[in-house]
Formats: C-alpha cells, structure tokens, sequence
C-alpha cells in the first residue's frame, strides 16, 4: 500500500520536475515539453492503474493553483481553455500506455513504444482535438490540422519512452511495477 | 513553493472558497450557452473590472495569465478573417477569454490551504475508496519532492556538463526516473517504519 502511495506521488513530482526542463513553442502555443514525456512514462514504469492515479494526482495539484505544467502554467483556468481536451486525456494516455505494457510481452522498449504512441498520441489526441473543437467551435478535422503540429514531437517522445523504459528496466528490472506485477493471463 | 495565488490582497482573497468555486462553475456553464457577442463582451468586462478592482498590478497580472490563449486567438483570428465570418471568431474568442479569465481569478485570489479544503469536504463522499488522510499524504509528497526532484535535475546536469561539452537534454530523464522510484521505495519503508500510511 505504502509503495503505491509512494510511487504515484514520486511520479506525479517526476511529470512537474519534467515541465521545468526547457521547451520550445510551437505555432499553435501548445509548448513541446518533456512533461508529456513524463505522462507516458508514468504508464509505461507504474502500469495502467497506479500511472493514472500519478497523473490525477498531477491535475489536482494543477487544480489547486500551483505553476506546475510547463511554461508555469496552472490553476483552474487551464481546465476550460483550448488545451484542456489535452490534459482530460492525460491520464487516460498513461492508463492506455501501462495497459499495453502489462498486457504484451514484448521487450520493454517496443512494449514503452506502442503503449506511448497507442496511448500518448491516439488516445491523448482524440481527448485534446475533441477539446479544441470544442472550445475553438471548429469541426473535428479542423481541430486535427492545429493538434497535427505536435505529431512529430510526440512521435520523438513515444520513441524516448520506449529508450527510457528499456534503460529503467536494465537498471532496476524489480522497479518497473508495470511487468513485475503483470497478470499472466 | 510558488503559488499562483496572487500576493496583491484583494477583496476577493477575503471570500470563502466553496461559493466562489460554484458562482465560477455557474458562469463557466452559463457563458457556453450564450453565443450572442454582446452579452460575451459584457461578460469579459465585468470579469475584467473584478481585476481591475483588485487594482492596476493585479490587473497586469492576470493579462498576463491570459498569455498562452494569444495563439490561440490569432489562429482562430486569422481563420475567421478567411472565412470572412468575423462575428463567430469574435464570439469564440470572447468566451474563451472570458471562462479563462475568472477561472484564473478564483486561482490568484483562493490561497493553496483554502483549496485543499474544499478538496477535502469534496472527496468525504470517496472516504471508503480513498482515505481523506492517504490523499493528503500523497499531496504532501509531491509538494515536498518536487524541489527533491529538481535539485537531483540540477546535480545529473551538472554531472553531465563536467563530462561533455553537449547539452544533457533527455538523456538525464532516466537517471531522474530511476532517483525517484529509489525515492518511493526508501519513503514507502520509512513510511512503514512509522506506521504506515493510514
């Protein structure tokens, strides 16, 4: 009980610490940070379960008013502006991301890597177009040219995962609660 | 660390937190019904005079909260322009300003402790699933291991600087995952040393 406790909040500090590391803008003002990374990472390392809880954990302290996302980003206005359908999705991506992971058995780095590009990109996609068409009052596929802009980032992001997750599994091959615990079935 | 809230005490700082979060909820709701320009302008105004109220730097200040919508603004300015349908990209606009805007505004003037409150009458209902206490703990952690983490950020940068000319970049992600899940397990123990997480 006290490990999960402690690895969903060391994780949810692990995707604000990731926000802090320098970023740059992207036309459309959605900024390409590590902390998405963060956010994949927390699905793949944690598994389905205690990655989604690390990034609700996350949100709510956004929720609370503290600077966490990248560019000191935070507070309650966030959740109804253009990017909000992004971080509604956040944890779903990292539910979808440790699924993958726990239920393939793959090596870690194409397990990490499907998992972020099923979960970091089509899931979180689906989550912040419908958001952006929603709050920009555009048709979903002209929210998907604005969300196209990041696909390159994140594909980068999906492959830094898989790396990421393969070095961790090397390093601590106990640590990584996404396998260690999988259901064989 | 850093809040959001703003240090420029205001009149709204001295309101409870539960009812403005629900006249915040009223309004966000309300302003996605309307869609006619005028009464939108009304609402970014009258949000704007509540800064204003607050004074000039306040004021300042939640402009420029308001700086990452400007993309966004000029995107679906520039789209409009092409569409030669002005009325709808204004109408867009002024309701994303303006739910942004008083959102931000129960933020910077609702302090962290104030918060945490209605967090905490909010999840009484989820007692049995999730303990009032364990949530707690877990918010203590991730304020108190943020700047663990950054300092540790800091010392791998470093470590790498002394060693390559290159910038770190991803590279130092790794080694910080793996300090924090060493981190989580070393708190689980003393955590349990102590009784446990409740």
């Amino acid at each position: 009980m006290e490990r999960s406790l402690t690895h969903i909040a060391l994780f949810a500090a692990l995707i604000a610490v990731l926000g802090l590391v320098p970023r740059v803008d992207l036309a459309t003002g959605v900024p390409i940070t590590a902390q998405s990374l963060g956010i994949m990472l927390c699905g793949t390392v944690l598994g389905a379960k205690r990655g989604a809880l690390a990034v609700l954990l996350f949100l709510l302290l956004v929720a609370l008013g503290l600077p966490l996302l990248s560019g000191g980003r935070g507070g309650l206005g966030v959740f109804v502006g253009p990017s909000a359908g992004f971080l509604v999705g956040f944890p779903v991506a990292a539910f979808v991301a440790g699924w993958v992971m726990q239920r393939t058995t793959l090596p870690p780095f194409w397990a990490a890597a499907c998992g972020a590009v099923i979960g970091g990109i089509g899931v979180l996609y689906i989550f912040g177009i419908s958001g952006m068409a929603l709050v920009l009052d555009k048709s979903l596929s002209e929210a998907a040219l604005l969300g196209l802009a990041f696909l390159p980032g994140d594909v980068i992001k999906a492959v830094l995962a898989g790396l990421l997750t393969q070095a961790i599994a090397r390093a601590r091959p106990g640590a990584l609660l996404s396998r260690r615990d999988a259901p064989a079935a | 660390m850093l809040t959001l809230t703003s240090p420029v005490e205001t009149a709204l700082h001295r309101l409870r937190a539960g009812p403005k979060l629900a006249v915040l909820a009223g309004f966000t709701f309300a302003l996605f019904w309307i869609s006619a320009p005028l009464w939108l302008g009304f609402a970014l105004v009258a949000v704007g005079g509540l800064y204003l109220q607050g004074g000039v730097q306040f004021f300042r200040h939640g402009v420029a909260m308001l700086r990452p919508l400007w993309p966004f603004v000029a995107v679906v300015g520039l789209w409009h322009l092409w569409t030669e349908d002005l009325a709808a990209g204004g109408v867009i606009v002024l309701r994303m300003l303006a739910a942004v805007a008083a959102a931000n505004l129960v933020t910077m003037t609702t302090r962290l402790s104030d918060m945490i409150a209605v967090l905490e009458r909010l999840a009484r209902p989820l007692a049995p699933v999730l303990p009032p206490r364990r949530l707690a703990l877990a918010i203590a952690l991730v304020i108190r291991f943020i700047p663990v983490l950054t300092e540790r950020m800091g010392h791998l940068a470093q470590a790498w600087r002394a060693r390559s000319g290159r910038r770190p970049g991803w590279r130092l992600i790794a080694p910080a995952a793996l300090a924090a899940l060493d981190d989580a397990e070393q708190v689980a123990n003393a955590l349990r040393a102590r009784g446990g997480a409740g």
